[in-house]
């Protein structure tokens, strides 16, 4: 049939009508989004914030927890005529600053309309109480419940990090997880394990009838969501120790980084100087003066400051060494005053009796034997050139965790420097270099870069005679499991009897008998059974810097230690005994009456001037 | 005499009282849901009853009500195509007046201050246009195929139409195309409707998915309207659809043959424009042997459509202003914006959508109730029916449009007289233009267009002219029924 056109534009009126009619089906019966909308101005979600979870030590002790305290939030449309004054002296503020925030909440009357602002925040709850106890004069204001971080020690400032309030840049990076007035961790372990921490939000919906009086809970409440809290974190902190290695770093710039070698969990982790805690806590007021320390105090030396490891390497160079074949134990070689390389240089070394040993030479920290080491392992035949035998040397070097980041759970952690052969070729051309050309790494110097964390990690290698576990810093607990590779141990290319020699070695260096010319006996302990090495790593920046690592016992090692302090001087004089003061505070809870001369020389010790500022 | 006898005698039979009745409800409706939109700014007291919205509209609902009986009993309804050219060219003239000495009232130059109250020629023109429409096509030698004819009656609807953009009021502006119905009714070809429509659609996918889709839409519709007009739909599913649909991946191989691929260097839609401006002439050589009616349409409607899809940048960009040009982009979904340009539309959707089935009973509205929907009186008056009434009350509002609306086009179909019927078609259309743009913007189905809802909208101005607009109508209907 025909439709005439008066029956056509009938029919398009309906069809119109219709669309209109199931678009409004569609908005107003099948959609729920309009009505659960946050911006529908009928309902009220009043917020709960969850506290956040609580980080613990390895004995159980609080390094992080949580104390209440309070917003003051102003719902500008239902604020009366009130006494500027009296509100004022409640809140503890100026009557000014109460009258510029209602100002500036008049101008952006349009944008706020039935909401809620924060007009201060985290008031302890002493200042709070004065006011809930005026508040009923002051309709349009309330308190909101918050939490705020506690610290019962003062212990790890650097390695915790701070917590506060997201701004733009920081929800733009993490879109959709956090609005305004939410907090977040910003640095260490509070950002690391943000997710975990932060818990989630909860919620009421209350209903507003159109003369916005709260009338009702929106469903009985059954839409409403209960705040979860957030995990709590166990750490491999001894907030003891960690306190006590701060008190023996204080005044000195520099690292302290204790590893537990069966395990890898990190004990202690010092950088120094690091930020207290009753800073984090208030981290906005003392921002600035922060930023502006000539000495850095938010850097994390521990794991981001790149170090020549100085002597200390010599034991790596002699294992790879005895792997190789090109060194046994038994090999002497002589050294007066150092060892003369092409050209009339000499690479020097101090007085000692000559020749020496692999033992005795690890014990006295000959330069010249470890340059005869390096020359063997670079001229090695087996390879046929340096490049080739610098490769394979570069392979045991990173088999020890070094030249790239360990992997620890800590954020920002930086890997150092280990160069590569092609690094050389491009300097001095293809085969344009040889032993003598890149004679510093025999002890430590030239263009190695080592963190503080990953010398420990060496020695937590020696320890446990060839592997370690990725050090880390969280423990397995009740809501957390930590990633199996922390679990897992890693293998060295050198084969562990090689160690046995080594160990001696440092066994020697602490406790040889005065006379033998150890380079260590500042660290020992009756009855310790310490094992350590030193270095003094040339710094172009100034004096040595002093370095120590050490493990105790010799056998089943329960710790082991480096200690890094820049420009202080020899390892033997810093380093050495703030590692064994750690050692034996650890092992044995208190530090020997002979000892607590050494203990007060180190934590009286200023050795800040000597270190040049930027 | 005879005219008041009749007048006495006839009253309740010549006048269409369903729709009188209609328009009651309609504008008491409308005061209902202006108090309640206005009520929470502050309690109604004795003092300030004068100065309330509701108040003021209860007063012009009186005015238009006299004014309504004036016109439906004293008036002689012959009068209406007497004056229909001078009015006609006196509202022109006061169209263009008040661009120059109109006061700027939101952002537009179209309305004219008379002390306290403030007027919109724009709103009288559209009567005026309406009389003189009604009073051209009533003309004997009136033939809307007549080239000359169609022209008259187009400058009839263009020239106010420009004037209102000059004005800045493209919503009231785009009422105006409704009369493209009574312009059909009247025989326009129902293709000029479809060109219109596929040329909105063509303008649409441009901007939303791509020039090219835009480009293979055009040429799937001409090419099926071609082979239809040839009875030769098999053909053109056997052809040109296999073409069309494997056409439709040529993007993706572009997109997949990476950017460093000399495809990159061309654009996918030159893909389709450089066939077909190849294959034109060609065409145009054949149809021109074949003396071919159909095939000379489609190529001036594909080179008309390639000129609407080129184009559209250029409008879209250079002569739409940024709020219009936001809004639309709104609407369309190119930008999400719920606090600036998409405020309106998302605050206005959570009241309606708040509403729920029965909505929250007359006065409980809270999204209205706090001003949150902005122009909650006038433009977004639905919002108010929509959260207080619910579907329910929505549905009974669109229905009684739809009633008016109808009823008016029946009434208009039964009338004998040319000018009658043509009137009545453009009343309706009217009606519906403002009814579908307003509602369609506050269920963002439209992009946001200021214009009021008729006989709802809080306004004076807007009350009494399609007070006016319908009754001329029952008027010019009742003359209809009394003498024949």
């Amino acid at each position: 049939m025909e439709l005439s056109r008066r029956n056509k534009l009938l029919t398009g009126l309906c069809v119109t009508a219709a669309i209109l009619v199931g678009r409004l089906f569609y908005v107003q019966i099948i959609n729920d989004r309009y009505k659960l909308d946050s911006s529908n101005n009928s309902m009220l979600y009043d917020v709960i914030y969850p506290t956040r979870g609580i980080i613990y030590d390895r004995n159980g002790h609080i390094l992080a927890g949580n104390k209440v305290a309070y917003d003051i939030l102003v719902t500008p449309r239902e604020v009366t005529e009130f006494d500027t004054l009296a509100l004022a002296s409640a809140l503890d503020v100026s009557p000014d600053f109460i009258r510029e925030k209602m100002q500036g909440y008049r101008k952006r009357k349009s944008r706020i309309g039935y909401q809620s602002v924060v007009m201060m925040k985290m008031l302890p709850p002493e200042r709070y109480m004065k006011f809930a106890e005026l508040q009923y004069k002051f309709p349009g204001f309330k308190g909101q419940v918050r939490s705020m971080r506690e610290y019962p020690f003062n212990a790890g400032g650097n390695l915790l990090g701070y917590v506060s309030e997201v701004d733009e840049d920081y929800m733009e990076k993490h879109p959709g997880e956090y609005k305004p007035r939410d907090y977040a961790g910003k640095t260490g372990l509070e950002a690391a394990r943000e997710k975990d921490l932060r818990g989630e939000k909860g919620y009421h919906i209350l209903l507003r009838n159109s003369h916005n009086q709260v009338q009702d809970v929106y469903k009985n409440g059954e839409m409403d969501k209960d705040a979860v809290p957030g995990k709590n974190i166990v750490t491999t902190i001894d907030a003891q120790l960690q306190q006590y290695g701060q008190m023996l770093m204080q005044n000195k710039v520099g690292s302290l980084v204790a590893i537990e070698p069966s395990t890898g969990e990190i004990l202690t982790m010092v950088s120094s100087p690091g930020i207290d805690v009753d800073v984090l806590s208030n981290i906005g007021e003392h921002y600035t003066q922060i930023v502006s320390d000539p000495y850095k105090p938010m850097f994390n030396r521990a794991v981001q400051a790149s170090y020549p490891p100085g002597s200390v390497f010599k034991l790596i160079n002699g294992l790879i060494g005895l792997e190789e074949g090109v060194l046994q134990p038994s090999y002497t070689y002589p050294c007066v005053n150092g060892y003369p390389y092409g050209n009339g240089h000499k690479l020097g070394c101090h007085g000692h009796r000559s020749p020496l040993d692999f033992e005795d030479a690890v014990m006295m920290s000959c330069n010249g034997y470890f340059c005869y080491v390096f020359k063997n392992i670079l001229e090695n035949k087996k390879y046929q050139n340096t490049s080739e035998a610098f490769d394979r040397w570069r392979e045991y070097v990173t088999s020890f965790g070094l030249g790239e980041k360990l992997g620890s759970d800590f954020p920002f952690e930086l890997g150092g420097n280990v160069p590569t052969s092609k690094y050389y070729n491009k300097i001095y051309g293809k085969n344009g270099w040889r032993f003598s050309t890149v004679i510093s790494l025999s002890i430590g110097q030239g263009e190695l870069g080592i963190t503080p964390l990953q010398i420990a990690n060496i020695c937590a290698i020696l320890a446990n005679r060839g592997y370690y576990y990725t050090p880390h810093l969280v423990k397995d607990s009740e809501g957390i499991e930590i990633d199996s590779k922390y679990h897992e141990r890693n293998y060295t290319k050198v084969d562990t009897n090689h160690f046995k020699k080594v160990i001696n070695g440092m066994w020697l260096a602490v406790n040889a008998p005065p006379g033998t010319g150890n380079t260590a006996g500042a660290a020992a302990v009756p009855g310790l059974d310490l094992c350590g090495k030193t270095g003094t790593a040339q710094n172009p920046r100034g004096a040595d810097n002093s370095v120590f690592i050490c493990f105790a016992p010799r056998d089943n090692p329960r710790i082991a230690v480096a200690a890094y302090v820049e420009n202080a001087g020899f390892g033997a004089t810093w380093a050495c005994p703030i590692a064994s003061l750690l050692v034996e505070k650890y092992l044995t809870g208190e530090i020997r009456e002979e000892r607590k001369a050494v203990e007060s020389r180190i934590m009286e010790a200023y050795l800040m001037s000597r270190v040049k500022k930027d | 005499m005879q005219y008041d006898r009749l007048y006495h005698r006839d009253i309740r039979k010549t006048i269409d009282g369903k729709l009188v009745v209609c328009y009651l409800l309609l504008v008491l409706t409308g005061l209902l849901n202006i108090y309640a939109s206005v009520h929470a700014m502050g309690e109604l007291t004795f003092v300030n009853a004068f100065e309330s919205r509701a108040m003021k509209q209860l007063v012009w609902m009186l005015a238009s009500v006299a004014v309504a009986a004036l016109i439906l009993l004293v008036i002689n309804p012959q009068l209406w195509e007497v004056i229909s050219l001078p009015s006609y060219a006196i509202v022109v003239m006061m169209l263009v007046a008040v661009i120059f000495v109109g006061g700027d009232i939101k952002g537009s130059n179209s309305w004219f201050k008379l002390g306290a109250v403030s007027f919109q020629p724009a709103e009288i023109s559209k009567i005026t246009t309406s009389l003189v429409l009604a009073a051209l096509i009533n003309r004997p030698d009136f033939r809307l195929s007549k080239i000359r004819d169609f022209i008259i009656a187009a400058a009839v609807i263009v020239v106010p139409m420009l004037i209102i953009i000059a004005e800045k009021e493209t919503g009231s502006a785009l009422v105006y195309l409704g009369f493209v119905f009574v312009l059909y009714r009247e025989g326009l070809s129902g293709w000029f409707l479809f060109c219109i429509t596929v040329m909105i659609l063509l303008f649409i996918l441009t901007l939303t998915a791509s020039p090219y889709v835009s480009a293979l839409v055009l040429c799937s519709i001409v090419t099926f309207c071609y082979h239809l007009a040839n009875g030769k739909v098999k053909r053109w599913v056997l052809t040109a659809v296999p073409v069309i649909a494997s056409a439709a991946f040529v993007p993706k191989l572009f997109s997949a043959a990476g950017e460093t691929s000399f495809l990159s260097r061309i654009q996918p839609l030159w893909i389709i424009i450089g066939p077909v401006l190849i294959s034109l002439p060609i065409k145009a050589f054949k149809a021109f042997r074949r003396k071919s009616l159909s095939a000379w349409i489609s190529i001036i409607s594909v080179v008309a459509g390639i000129l609407v899809i080129l184009s559209t940048d250029f409008v879209f960009n250079k002569v739409l202003k940024d709020h219009q040009r936001s809004r639309i982009e709104v609407l369309l979904g190119m930008k999400e914006d719920p606090t600036g340009v998409g405020y309106n539309v998302n605050q206005s959707l959570i009241a309606i959508g708040s509403g729920g089935f029965t909505g929250k009973g007359y006065l409980n509205g809270t999204q209205t109730a706090y001003g949150f929907v902005p122009e909650q009186s006038t433009d977004f008056i639905f919002c108010t029916v929509g959260e207080e009434w619910g579907f329910v009350g929505c549905v009974a509002v669109i229905g009684l449009y739809v009633f008016l609306i109808w009823g008016i086009i029946r009434d208009a179909e039964q009338s004998r007289s040319a000018f009658t019927r043509v009137y009545g078609y453009c009343v309706a259309s009217i009606i519906f233009m403002h009814l579908f743009i307003n509602v369609g913007m506050t269920v963002g189905l439209m992009p946001v267009i200021g214009i009021p809802l008729p006989l709802l909208s809080y306004g004076g101005s807007s009350l009494l002219s399609f007070t006016i607009m319908i009754f001329i109508f029952l008027a010019l209907d009742r003359q209809e029924k009394r003498y024949f």
